[in-house]
């Protein structure tokens, strides 16, 4: 597959994803400047994990204007494959491609730690070859990663099936329902805290992050 | 040129751990009395515009487009 990873200003994991996807998981991956307007055919497009233009305003709150997000919008609104990782994600609420927000984590501090994920859907494609209940470890590094949505949002996300990954265990950072990650309703945009990208060997501690990135 | 102020703060029912933070530490110098604190930011802008009316106008159109985030803030627009 071909596997666009989106470079912004300020990104910080974006090697970490062309190596994951690329060396690792033999995908065909290349970076794309947050200037381009060409996602080279990309399929899998990956908004890596960082603090894209120094998260000045709010987290993700002015990487939506960049250039190249407008041809990202346009690729997940005509069923593209989009994944966000932590900064990724933010961007991805930013944008409305995802609902709802990221806020300070409760506890307030930048929390830096491997945490177990339960897999909540397989309906979408990163998780088409789990089960429901797997368990995955895979650490997380994140000052803002409260996922928040009001009452009615929420009641939507669980009726359409939208919540992909919850915290198992502690709740890490307040969020809603431990939620850590979420999809669209059509499945192709899935937007999570956890770094996928960084369980992707044995030595590393876990390579549970493989299993979800394609 | 008029000079505007917008004040962004999360949504009142949404927990602020920062406004905590610093009640409890206001607590604890000995300012008892006070109840609730929310940390919220101010951004001064300097716009050009036809009469001040115009300049709050164009500032109300920033601030919902970029300035906040109307999922999870509230925002107030005003002279300064």
């Amino acid at each position: 597959m071909k596997v666009g990873v989106v470079i912004f200003p300020g990104s910080n994991c974006d090697m970490d994803a062309l190596w994951t996807t690329g060396a690792v998981k033999h995908h065909e991956s290349f970076p794309i400047w947050h200037q381009s307007q060409d996602l080279n055919g990309a399929e899998l497009i990956i908004l890596p994990g960082g603090f894209s233009y120094g998260d000045y305003l709010r987290t993700g709150a002015i990487a939506k204007f960049s250039p190249v997000m407008e041809k990202v919008i346009a690729h997940a609104n005509s069923g593209g494959l989009v994944l966000g990782i932590c900064n990724g994600f933010q961007i991805l609420t930013e944008s409305g491609l995802l609902p709802g927000a990221l806020l300070r984590n409760d506890t307030l501090k930048f929390e830096s730690r491997w945490v177990e994920l339960s897999v909540e859907t397989t309906r979408t494609k990163f998780t088409k070859n789990l089960s429901k209940g797997d368990v995955l470890n895979i650490p997380i590094a994140h000052g803002d990663g409260r996922y928040y949505i009001d009452n009615i949002g929420l009641d939507s996300l669980i009726s359409h099936d939208q919540i992909v990954f919850r915290y198992k265990g502690r709740n890490p950072n307040g969020s809603v329902h431990a939620i850590a990650g979420i999809c669209n309703r059509e499945g192709n945009v899935l937007g999570m805290m956890p770094h996928p990208e960084r369980a992707g060997e044995d030595v590393l501690g876990s390579s549970d992050g493989l299993k979800i990135l394609l | 040129m008029y000079k505007i102020e917008v004040l962004v703060h999360l949504k009142p029912d949404i927990l602020d751990p920062q406004g905590k933070t610093v009640q409890n530490s206001l607590s604890k110098l000995g300012f008892k009395d006070v109840k609730s604190v929310r940390v919220g930011k101010s951004i001064e802008l300097e716009i050009e515009a036809g009469s001040q009316d115009e300049a709050v106008k164009i500032a109300t159109e920033m601030a919902g487009k970029l300035l906040s985030n109307p999922v999870m803030e509230v925002f107030a627009v005003r002279p300064k």
